[in-house]
């Protein structure tokens, strides 16, 4: 349903797990490992629930992809991807 | 309920405040209007309350205590005005305001764990504290559990299980303030001590362990929520949707409204014939048909049409779609500089600028806010409503247009919505490229679940905004109408009111109008732009008083009127002058509040009313020069 366009999508071979949350498609989770984004923000996103070691799964996005909508502790919070480009998922 | 508290001893005449404190969204405002019967907004979506509120709650016969609703917080470390409220007035410091004697700490009981994490500072602030598990008509709906008295032991502090909206458990609520009215609480050993390094992961881990120690069972998502976002955030018929709803309530507001409208014109007019018919010929009758019946009756026709859009925004924002709303347009706002948290204010600046300019204090990057605050007035506010539908059923013929599903009015009326629109994102692309350039912050927005919208709230936002609209009417529009009859009967002519164009009122039209004709617009729609700035709809009443006093006009409507003294050029201009002009005093006097002085106000005016006079110069330049071709779609 989400259109990307992504370069790396072209490339042939296994698909790698997806390293940052802004790769996590629609309907995907992953578990998160730290944010790199600084102090204000990040207390900002952990008090909305993205605290290392909680599972995200990915939601809906507005149209085009981004901003994207994440569950995370039974609550649904709406990321830009140039946010959620930070936040690092374990592998 | 965990531990109680002795009955009340005597200790009268004490004042006692308690502070309303919790996450956004939680439901403080709503429990705080029905402890203490006020009537501050409620929606649905975080960040509605944006400053405090005080009222008091009848806990006795004898015995007040004065509730402090407050903005909501995620912490006790402040990231935008709206927050940094809620630590002053909690922590003391706030000017005005002791340090509240207790706190009511509200949480949304299908979201605890997450909540919970507030406990940790609120309960380390030593104030007598009840935690309300709310919204518990929603917990158990969904299948989640929790037991407040095992809560209560974990966290040492009594905790009450309620729903704000329907009034369950809210008896405790009074209990607890009874308690702390008799200034004897005493707080009973945690089972579970708070951490000592309030960290945010170290307070969610102590929140989880509450939660599992009280067996919290969350509740299931919203199927409903679900299944409405997978429509409503669909790449194709998200906006689709958006767009259908648009064009329906543009459609609804003309057609819908027009027999209430009619109805109430019908009223007027024939209320107006039978004084007129009753009183004798006299200077009264004059000041109170021509005046004050012309006046202050053109302007209450459009009641109908007002309530009709609040009804609108109202199931918008209360059904949570709001938020989704900010979504999808996140991306626009981008492309001028702003975030999708801009856009709240904007659309609730739909309905009036000032709360709108209010509400902008959620958003933390202060650059940004003052950006949003300067486009704020540009959104179609329901004020411009009664100018645009006069001047369109005037002047615009009603066509069919998409095969009978949009009528060519309504097509006019979205237009200028879309103008406003468009005058708002350009003004914010050019600040903030300019002066208001700074480091984009974030967007985090949570999304709220849907709600079906109550009727009790629906009616009472109606209510309320009927009483503001008459009182408008009532107030200002009156005045103005009193004192344009004065002014237009004087000075007498051998005892006898002028011929209205030699009146004072003339005078001063007259004096204005080389300064307005390149836009087409004569004296009488000079005097009515003067009396407008004290707010938009004033012009409606004040040219039904003109009109009404002109011997020319006098016998015929003011649609008609118009039609008769305007050309088509300059009823288009004077559209789009206000479409884009600040006529508003409050917008000004809240402006000035709110950025600190006068020269984010005063360029803001300066700037607006240079973009009306500019647009509606080109205009009616266009207009009178596009010769019969464009004439053909006017009267």
């Amino acid at each position: 349903m989400q259109l990307s366009f992504k370069k790396g999508r072209l490339h042939a071979g296994p698909k790698p797990l997806p390293g940052k949350l802004s790769e996590l498609r629609e309907g995907e989770a992953g578990i998160l490992d730290r944010i790199e984004l600084p102090e204000a923000v990040s207390q900002r996103l952990m008090e909305l629930g993205f605290i290392p070691g909680t599972s995200v799964t990915a939601a809906q996005s507005a149209p085009g992809g981004d901003p994207r909508v994440f569950r995370v502790d039974g609550t649904e919070i709406a990321l830009r991807r140039e946010t959620a480009l930070h936040l690092i998922l374990k592998r | 309920m965990g531990p109680s508290f002795p009955p009340p001893a005597a200790k009268p005449n004490s004042r006692h405040t308690v502070a309303l404190v919790g996450p956004p969204n939680a439901g403080k405002t709503t429990l705080f209007n029905r402890l203490t019967g006020l009537r501050q907004k409620v929606a649905n979506f975080p960040g509605v309350t944006v400053e405090q509120h005080t009222g008091r709650a009848k806990i006795s016969a004898q015995r007040d205590v004065f509730l402090i609703d407050l903005p909501g917080i995620y912490s006790l470390k402040p990231c935008s005005e709206d927050e940094r409220v809620t630590h002053d007035v909690v922590m003391g410091t706030m000017p005005g305001t002791s340090k509240p004697d207790a706190v009511l700490l509200i949480l949304d009981a299908t979201n605890l764990t997450r909540h919970l994490t507030l406990a940790v500072p609120i309960l380390s602030l030593n104030l007598p504290t009840l935690v309300i598990l709310n919204m518990a008509d929603d917990l158990r709906s969904r299948g989640g559990e929790v037991d407040p008295a095992a809560l209560a032991a974990q966290l040492g502090a009594p905790v009450a299980l309620i729903s704000a909206s329907t009034g369950e458990g809210v008896e405790k609520i009074f209990q607890f303030l009874e308690g702390t009215a008799a200034a004897d609480h005493r707080r009973s050993e945690p089972l579970l001590q708070l951490p000592v390094l309030q960290t945010v992961p170290r307070c969610r881990q102590w929140a989880m362990q509450a939660g599992r120690g009280s067996s919290y069972q969350a509740p299931a998502h919203s199927a409903w929520t679900r299944r409405l976002d997978a429509v409503f955030l669909h790449p194709v018929a998200g906006p689709l949707v958006f767009l259908l709803v648009v064009i329906a309530v543009f459609q609804t507001i003309f057609t819908g409204a027009k027999p209430l409208m009619d109805g109430v014109q019908n009223l007027v007019t024939s209320s107006g014939a039978l004084i007129a018919n009753v009183l004798p010929e006299s200077i009264f009758r004059s000041l109170l048909i021509d005046g004050i019946w012309k006046g202050v009756g053109s302007v209450i026709v459009f009641l109908p049409q007002i309530l009709l859009l609040f009804l609108f925004i109202g199931v918008l924002e209360d059904s949570g779609y709001l938020a989704r709303a900010a979504l999808i347009a996140d991306r626009s706002m981008r492309r001028v500089g702003l975030q999708g948290k801009s856009f709240i204010p904007l659309l609730s600046a739909y309905a009036c600028a000032v709360p709108a300019i209010l509400a902008t204090r959620t958003i933390e990057n202060k650059r940004d806010r003052i950006a949003t605050i300067m486009i704020a007035p540009f959104m179609t506010c329901s004020a411009r409503l009664p100018v645009y539908t006069l001047l369109i059923a005037a002047f615009i013929e009603d066509r069919p247009l998409l095969g009978g599903f949009l009528g060519m009015r309504a097509t006019t009326m979205l237009g200028l919505y879309l103008l406003g629109f468009l005058a708002a994102f350009g003004t914010a692309r050019l600040l903030k490229s300019s002066v208001l350039k700074s480091e984009q912050t974030p967007f985090l927005l949570e999304m709220p679940p849907y709600r079906w919208p109550t009727l009790r709230s629906l009616g009472l936002r109606l209510y309320d905004r009927a009483k503001v609209f008459l009182h408008r009417a009532g107030t200002v529009i009156l005045v103005v109408a009193v004192v344009l009859w004065a002014l237009g009967s004087l000075p007498l002519e051998n005892g006898k009111p002028p011929a209205i164009e030699n009146s004072i009122v003339g005078t001063i039209g007259k004096t204005v109008e080389p300064l307005i004709a390149p836009l087409g617009f004569n004296w009488k729609i000079g005097v009515g732009l003067i009396t407008s700035i004290a707010a938009r709809e004033v012009i409606v009443g004040t040219l039904g008083t003109l009109y009404g006093m002109d011997s020319n006009t006098q016998s015929v409507g003011l649609q008609q009127a118009l039609q008769k003294d305007l050309t088509p050029g300059a009823a288009v201009a004077l559209l789009i002058f206000f479409a884009f002009a600040m006529q508003c005093m409050s917008t000004i006097a809240v402006v000035r509040r709110e950025t600190g002085g006068w020269s984010w106000p005063v360029a803001q005016f300066a700037y607006m009313t240079f973009l009306a006079y500019l647009g509606g110069f080109i205009a009616n330049h266009v207009m009178s020069g596009a010769g019969p071709s464009a004439l053909a779609l006017f009267r």
